[in-house]
């Protein structure tokens, strides 16, 4: 359940230790030891990664591009476009804004229940997303904690867009937070000092000094927050209410044409999602290929 | 601008990290901050600059009370124990950042902030640096850059912690005769710290010495080094000899043996410990002698100016270390060889009479 992949020097700097061992004649392993290591990867990586994803392709195609385009030009699935795009652009600056505020708050200040909101930042993982969104219907619902009241006001949460919407922010709220408290822990506050010393205010300081040094974690932290926000199913789906052209995101439009035998459009769908996977997957290791630049100067500078 | 801290304290937890500290640093000069590692240099700096909150006292800068003047008005410049460059800004965009960040009313023009930029760059003679990231310097570099920073604002003091920590020991006398130039030309009111003696007696006007969160002693380099006002001080400043004994008529006893003591200021049956520097301290080949401590040579280094002779003793089952320092004549008239017994002679010994027990291996560590 934990999606949070960090971006930390260790996975960065993992290419070179290799290629020293590989290199040295003394640790250098035998060459078939080698071959079925990386066989056995490559053949799990083929048929439990590539297969699939090929698959989504394959069966979304399978009856040409005409039928392609009409699947996802067709009303429905446009409106489950657009509640997906609704709820990321909702929900991923929301956590932006959360995640920066709370890695601040954890790395540059000393307060008492600092563990314990690190903890509760992670809770969102370690919760099933189901459980998630019965909260939601269970607090916002007709028979729940605020529905008289709600329903009185004539607001509608659940089973409607701001529930989907909450239920999106809920699970993506640690990502970015999540990379960026390694990140600026690390990097201390003596900068940020030296900015206030030289008479700098504290959004000068922020924008020019801690934002550069936390950029591509922040960017990374955003890509995967948007990913999931778009790709989030369980959670999404128990507070939805499955109506078709109001409150399916796109997951669900996928399992209800799924299920309604429309293979065919529930595979075009599909396919899109899996395209946003490629392209989190293009833009993530771009991050990172500039993060490992970044490390590498950074660590000349602490070695020197 | 003149500095004054008065009672200040400061506690982290149940750690007192500055117990009561007053000091006084006149305008235009130069004050070492002198002390071992985790004496409270760093956090009495911090509080100057307001970084740091004290629990108790008053920071009063050129005769005000600074407690509720924010960092940033307090116009100090503050040169960081690791430098704190801004990373991903250039040499030139570090300089150039206090400038950058004042309000629109009294931010200079792109262009006089390009000329002064260069200026200072001249002035700490790294002009030709301008585009580098500070990843792309040497320790020293970074060092006069981030003085450079701090000076582009024009503070009315300049604190410096430990700013040439990290450098080895050539660089580290260039950048201090380097750091004494500019003052002198400059003329700002600077505190540096440093835990290096010969660092705070060559370079600055007058120093203070701290020990455990307080001040041990504070006066000109000559001051503290001729007549220092502790065992402390004494020892910290420079090699030493160390002896444990009782004060008698003239005398001192240590152990079984006797040796003149000049200083009469001590009440006789006291504890006391003495310290002599090695050149202070003279050997006597003559065992039989009525005066003087025995020991035991354990090496001898004839070479330079004067020779080393290291010694040891024991006293109440403890081993005792010591070093004489005297001319290579002296040492091949007293044809001295390793494993001889000797007694050692002081010329002149500075006397404390002990108020609390102090473990000797305290006063070694900061000596020998
Ligand atoms: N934020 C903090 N929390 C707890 N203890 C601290 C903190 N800052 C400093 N101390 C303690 O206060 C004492 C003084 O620290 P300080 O940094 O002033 O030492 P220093 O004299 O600058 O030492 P050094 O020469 O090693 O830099 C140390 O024992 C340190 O452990
Ligand atoms: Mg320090």
């Amino acid at each position: 359940m934990s999606g949070a992949t960090s971006l930390n020097a260790a996975q960065v700097a993992s290419l070179s230790p290799a290629r020293h061992y590989e290199d040295n004649p003394a640790t250098r392993d035998r060459p078939w030891v080698k071959w079925s290591i990386l066989g056995i990867s490559l053949a799990f990586f083929a048929g439990f990664l590539l297969l699939p994803l090929a698959t989504v392709f394959v069966e979304a195609f399978k009856k040409g591009w005409d039928v392609y385009l009409a699947a996802i030009t067709e009303d429905d699935a446009l409106a489950s476009i657009k509640l997906t795009l609704i709820a990321a652009v909702i929900a991923v600056p929301l956590n932006l804004v959360f995640g920066v505020a709370a890695a601040w708050a954890i790395a540059k200040f000393e307060f008492r229940a600092k563990q314990f909101l690190i903890t509760l930042i992670d809770l969102p993982f370690s919760v099933s997303p189901v459980v998630a969104g019965l909260v939601y219907v269970l607090l916002f619902g007709a028979q729940g904690l605020l529905g008289p009241w709600l329903d009185a006001h004539d607001l509608k949460i659940v089973f409607a867009v701001p529930g989907i919407v909450l239920a999106t922010v809920f699970v993506t709220f640690p990502f970015v937070a999540r990379e960026l408290i390694p990140l600026m822990q690390a990097q201390g506050k003596e900068e940020e000092e030296a900015a206030i010393v030289l008479g700098a205010n504290g959004w000068q300081t922020f924008w020019h000094v801690t934002l550069p040094n936390i950029k591509w974690g922040l960017i990374y932290g955003v890509v995967l927050c948007n990913a999931r926000a778009m790709g989030e199913f369980g959670a999404v789906s128990v507070v939805s209410g499955h109506i078709r052209g109001i409150t399916n995101t796109m997951p669900l439009q996928i399992e209800i044409l799924y299920n309604e035998y429309q293979f065919a459009a529930a595979f075009a769908v599909a396919s899109l999602l899996a395209l946003l996977a490629l392209v989190t997957l293009v833009l993530k290791t771009l991050i990172e290929w500039r993060a490992a630049l970044n490390a590498r100067d950074h660590q000349q500078e602490s070695a020197s | 601008m003149s500095i004054q801290v008065q009672n200040i304290r400061k506690q982290f937890g149940n750690f007192v990290a500055l117990d009561d500290v007053s000091l006084d640093f006149p305008t235009g000069e130069l004050v070492a901050l002198l002390g071992p590692s985790g004496c409270g240099k760093t956090t009495l700096l911090r509080i100057i600059a307001g970084l740091e909150h004290a629990d108790q006292g008053n920071v009063i800068l050129e005769g005000q009370d600074a407690s509720g003047t924010h960092v940033r008005d307090r116009q100090v410049g503050f040169v960081f124990q690791h430098y704190a460059l801004f990373r991903h800004m250039s040499v030139f965009d570090n300089i150039a950042f206090g400038l950058r960040v004042k309000p629109r009313s009294k931010r200079p023009s792109e262009e006089i902030i390009r000329k002064k930029v260069t200026d200072l760059l001249k002035l700490v003679q790294l002009d030709w640096l301008a585009d580098r990231f500070p990843a792309q310097l040497s320790g020293g570099q970074r060092q006069r850059i981030a003085l450079a920073r701090a000076l582009a604002v024009e503070p009315r003091v300049l604190l410096l912690d430990e700013p040439f920590g990290a450098l080895d020991a050539k660089v580290r006398k260039e950048l201090r005769r380097w750091l004494r130039k500019l003052h002198d030309e400059l003329h700002i009111t600077s505190i540096f710290v440093t835990h290096d003696q010969e660092e705070a007696l060559e370079v600055s006007d007058r120093v203070v010495l701290m020990n455990h969160g307080s001040v041990e002693q504070i006066g000109t380099p000559e001051e503290v080094w001729n007549a220092p006002k502790t065992p402390f001080v004494y020892s910290f400043l420079g090699s030493v000899n160390l002896f444990h004994g009782r004060a008698g008529q003239g005398e001192l006893e240590v152990g079984e043996q006797r040796v003149n003591n000049p200083d009469d200021a001590i009440r006789p049956g006291a504890e006391v410990i003495a310290f002599a520097r090695p050149h202070e301290l003279d050997i006597d080949t003559n065992i039989q002698a009525s005066h003087g401590i025995l020991a035991t040579i354990s090496r001898i280094q004839a070479f330079g100016i004067t020779a080393k002779v290291e010694l040891e003793r024991e006293d109440a089952q403890q081993i005792h270390h010591h070093e004489v320092e005297i001319p290579l004549d002296r040492l091949i008239a007293l044809q001295l060889k390793g494993g001889q017994a000797v007694r050692l002679v002081p010329s002149r010994l500075k006397v404390f009479e002990q108020t609390k027990p102090v473990a000797a291996d305290h006063y070694i560590a900061a000596g020998i």
